[in-house]
């Protein structure tokens, strides 16, 4: 075994060790990406019209794609007779060809699939080309939630956009019918083999089957765990600090008196808003912690919460990084979402220790979020689904809440910024990129500071 | 508001708020009640799962009925024991019961425990309801756990494993004691009321089946409870063995000094070459083989010639401000942070890194994704491999910072009964010691002498 076998190199984006023979990147066989599934995996929902599958189609696709699974949403508006079966065969090529030609792992085939018939064709497909297939079935009989759902999402489909609302839903409740004669759903016994989830009634009973993998056992984890009650989530950072004050990333410095003002701003919204059995969540930060005690109610902190770790760049200001470190500052700059500070954390390392915050607020029902500007950005792309290229440039301005509800298959934003002045920590991207570029074009875009 | 020293001890407790640091699992205790005949595994998931909940954080103890059954009867006779008529038995196993019950009362009350796993039969609802009725009274959760199954292979296998070597069978042969557990498992077929998707919809429950092929889940009702489900629905008894060990010696090991992401020495190659051969004789089915992402466990497994996977929640602990630091330096510089560490090492945090207990909160994802797996190595640092020890081998926060993790030592778990054997191969290349054992003198204004006493010789 030759000496060289021991060589590692670090990857200047990722950090990752890799190994360095003849100053070439050799063929690696360590995958620093988690392997979620090893072949593409078909979703396919299953149910009577209105029972939630696109709801829970569109929440599901776009957790696998905040969790880093690439999962493109297929959607198939359902077709009577022939014309369903021509449609189903175009979406499962086009399910073949994602997967080949973009490595997705993941596809969400969202239609009723009421028969066996239907699920035997994509099974064989499937089959054919090596595709696990999971599916979820939603089975729901109660009229109430059957008719919420109608009301929320059906009637404003272009089907029904002359239709006075009446009408629309017993249109509606008709178009169900004429499914329910031909539903067989999964069945215990003649679909034993098959691996799915059914969820009853919205998530008071599940019966689960033949869980085959991990990107299996998280999707179940993750139905388990959502909910359609209605409730809010609050985003906000902490209050301004000394160290934004000063242009500095990171640390743990405290409230700045504009910060303190923040804190107290912040409390009295909250009482005027008066939201029921309201959680509250911090990190283990000074600033987050500070700003939670003027409120004045229980909170919990999260480790999981804390800023970014900036690693070697910890409290230093854009200008020094730029000083010290040009070429990662020039790095950081060409991919954003996946760069790690040496000795530090990428916006995709915190993606992951941030899953399991977002699986609890899936869980919870109000709850307010104190936290940072890394980590809001980052909840907030899981919430308004921003790919990876946008999330590490969300704007999280200081002294704003971030009010979200969730409607229809989509959340709400409301912005409320509560008038206490405070620095601007946002820094877009700049033109320039290069490693070679000049200093003024790297620093162009860093907002002012003392 | 206090300064917030991020050194102390992680648990906060300031006198001007209700704020409490740890995320709160569940705000009034749970008692899991299991369900099942003999031999469907009750025992083994109970005890699997305590293990579990207390790795976690969550104080948790298993009340075993049979156990307390064997305390009071002293010598267990044979299967009459357990006829439905015979009325001396029932009246002992009901008392047995309730004695249990009394006892979960007192550690879920009195002593702290936050989740109690009640272990017996529970086979009939009437049962069930007088169970359901106490936690009631105590205002305790109730989540049920019943496992189902008919296979005559897997109760066979579950006879062999767990009940020939039970008390109960000490001075009975194989066949004698299959015999008589098979006629006690008859006893209760009878009078079995399985939980039932109808009668019982209102309760909170989990029923495995086939040994986890299929589960069906009824009203999950909170954080801890979904946490319980999650966990039964990735473990396996399929047979499998975990290896763990440590990168081969590094350049900062022979210096004595900790963290940082050095290379390997020449000994540590050595070891990673060895540990290549180790694995190839082992000749272990789809190895799968995962390692941090620090240049020495990668260094180590690039030796194995084999595909592996890079977890980043392997890394070393994170020593902040002490990072590749000697303990002598760090006596030096921060003698404060030193003895607190030594006062408690599972939940000292060092000043912008990290303590045992974060260490344990970020390895959770990999032990569950080790419960799904089946056999695999996995190549880690000193803090980590404890922390993963501590959990197959249940080990207390107290020792789990003490557990001896020596280099080129590999260890080789593989369940067995309820729990874990563990065979240690030292792989016969030379490493440095980096094990510190805790000083007798933790005071915070000891000398330098006391603070270095248990400090491994280094470079």
């Amino acid at each position: 075994m030759s000496s060289e076998q021991n060589e590692l190199t670090q990857t200047p984006l990722l950090k990752i060790w890799v190994p360095w023979v003849h100053s070439t990147l050799s063929r690696r066989r360590g995958s620093s990406v988690p392997q979620f599934t090893n072949s593409p995996t078909v979703i396919v929902m299953v149910g009577l019209p209105a029972r939630g599958k696109t709801y829970i189609s569109k929440k599901l696709a776009r957790y696998l794609n905040w969790i880093g699974v690439n999962t493109p949403n297929m959607t198939l508006f359902p077709l009577i007779g022939v014309l369903f079966r021509n449609c189903a065969s175009n979406a499962l090529t086009d399910i073949g060809a994602y997967f080949t030609k973009e490595q997705g792992q993941v596809a969400v085939f969202d239609a009723t699939n009421t028969t066996r018939e239907r699920r035997g064709l994509i099974l064989s497909f499937a089959k054919e080309k090596g595709y696990k297939v999971f599916f979820v079935e939603s089975v729901c009989d109660d009229p109430d939630i059957i008719e919420q759902n109608i009301m929320q999402v059906k009637l404003s489909s272009p089907d029904y956009e002359n239709c006075d609302k009446e009408e629309a839903l017993e249109d509606f409740l008709k178009r169900i019918e004429c499914y329910k004669m031909t539903y067989v759903p999964l069945d215990e016994e003649k679909d034993r083999h098959l691996s799915y989830i059914k969820i009853f009634n919205v998530g008071s009973r599940y019966l689960v089957n033949r869980v085959q993998d991990h990107i299996q056992s998280r999707i179940v984890y993750y139905l388990m765990n959502i909910h359609v009650t209605p409730r809010s989530i609050y985003l906000s950072r902490h209050g301004e600090s000394d160290l934004n004050l000063l242009g500095r990333i990171g640390g743990d410095s405290g409230l700045s008196t504009r910060g303190q003002m923040y804190a107290s701003a912040l409390a009295a919204f909250v009482q005027s808003q008066s939201i029921r059995d309201l959680k509250v969540w911090t990190s283990h930060m000074k600033r987050t912690i500070q700003t939670a005690e003027a409120l004045g109610v229980p909170y919990e902190q999260w480790k999981a919460l804390n800023e970014i770790d900036a690693g070697m760049c910890e409290e230093m200001t854009y200008e020094e990084i730029q000083g010290h470190h040009p070429e990662e500052f020039a790095l950081r700059d060409q991919d954003k979402y996946r760069y790690r500070y040496p000795k530090g954390e990428s916006y995709e390392d915190m993606v992951h220790r941030l899953e399991p915050v977002i699986m609890e607020l899936e869980r919870q029902e109000n709850v307010l979020v104190i936290c940072h500007q890394a980590v809001m950005r980052c909840l907030l792309a899981y919430f308004l689904d921003k790919s990876a290229d946008e999330l590490p440039y969300l704007r999280c301005p200081l002294h704003t809440v971030l009010k979200l509800t969730p409607v229809a298959y989509g959340c709400k934003v409301e912005s409320i910024f509560l008038n206490v002045q405070a620095v601007n920590t946002h820094r877009e991207k700049p033109p320039n990129v290069d490693i070679n570029r000049k200093t003024e074009d790297a620093l162009q875009t860093v907002p002012e500071h003392v | 508001l206090p300064p917030l020293t991020p050194a102390a001890l992680s648990v906060t407790c300031t006198c001007f708020s209700e704020a409490r640091v740890k995320l709160c699992m569940t705000n009034c205790p749970t008692l899991i009640v299991m369900v099942g005949l003999p031999a469907r595994g009750k025992t083994y998931i109970s005890k699997k799962l305590t293990r579990y909940l207390n790795w976690i954080g969550v104080p948790t103890k298993e009340f075993n009925v049979g156990q307390y059954r064997r305390e009071c009867l002293k010598i267990y006779k044979n299967f009459e024991f357990f006829r439905p008529d015979n009325e001396e038995g029932l009246k002992i196993r009901r008392q047995c019961a309730l004695s249990a019950l009394n006892d979960v009362r007192q550690y879920l009350c009195m002593e702290g425990g936050q989740v109690a796993v009640f272990d017996a039969t529970n086979t009939t609802r009437e049962r069930r309801d007088t169970i359901t009725r106490f936690a009631e009274q105590n205002g305790f959760k109730v989540f049920f756990v019943e496992s189902v199954c008919e296979d005559p292979d897997v109760i066979a296998e579950n006879i062999v494993q767990v009940k020939l070597g039970s008390p109960d069978y000490i001075d009975c042969n194989t066949e004698e004691a299959v015999a008589d557990f098979m006629k006690r498992i008859k006893c209760y077929e009878n009078s079995y009321q399985p939980l039932d998707e109808g009668l019982d919809r209102e309760l909170s429950y989990i029923k495995i089946m086939d040994v986890g092929r299929r589960y069906l889940v009824n009203r999950v009702l909170d954080h801890i409870q979904s946490r319980i489900v999650y966990y039964l629905m990735n473990i396996h008894i399929t047979p499998r063995s975990i290896y763990l060990c440590r990168h081969g010696e590094s350049d900062l090991n022979v210096r004595g000094r900790i963290g940082g992401d050095s290379g390997l020495t020449s000994r540590g190659k050595e070891y990673a070459k060895s540990l290549g051969h180790f694995i190839q004789e082992q000749n272990i089915k789809d190895l799968k083989v995962w390692t941090s992402q620090m240049k020495r466990t990668i260094q180590t497994a690039e030796a194995l010639a084999v595909p592996y996977e890079q977890w980043k929640a392997l890394n070393e602990i994170d020593a902040g401000v002490c990072e590749e630091m000697m303990y002598e330096e760090i006596q030096e510089h921060f003698p404060l942070e030193f003895a607190l560490r030594d006062q408690d090492k599972y939940r000292y945090r060092y000043p912008k890194g990290e303590s045992y207990e974060d260490l344990v909160q970020r390895l959770e994802p990999v032990i569950m994704e080790l419960e799904r797996q089946e056999n695999v190595l996995v190549i880690c640092h000193q803090a980590v491999m404890r922390c993963l020890l501590a959990y197959f081998l249940d080990k207390s926060a107290e020792e789990l910072p003490y557990l001896k993790c020596p280099l080129h030592t590999v260890l080789k778990l593989t369940p067995v009964a309820y729990g874990c054997k563990v065979e240690s191969i030292f792989l016969n290349v030379e490493a440095v010691n980096t094990h510190r054992d805790k000083p007798e003198n933790v005071d915070i204004s000891r000398p330098t002498e006391e603070a270095l006493l248990t400090v491994p010789a280094h470079q």
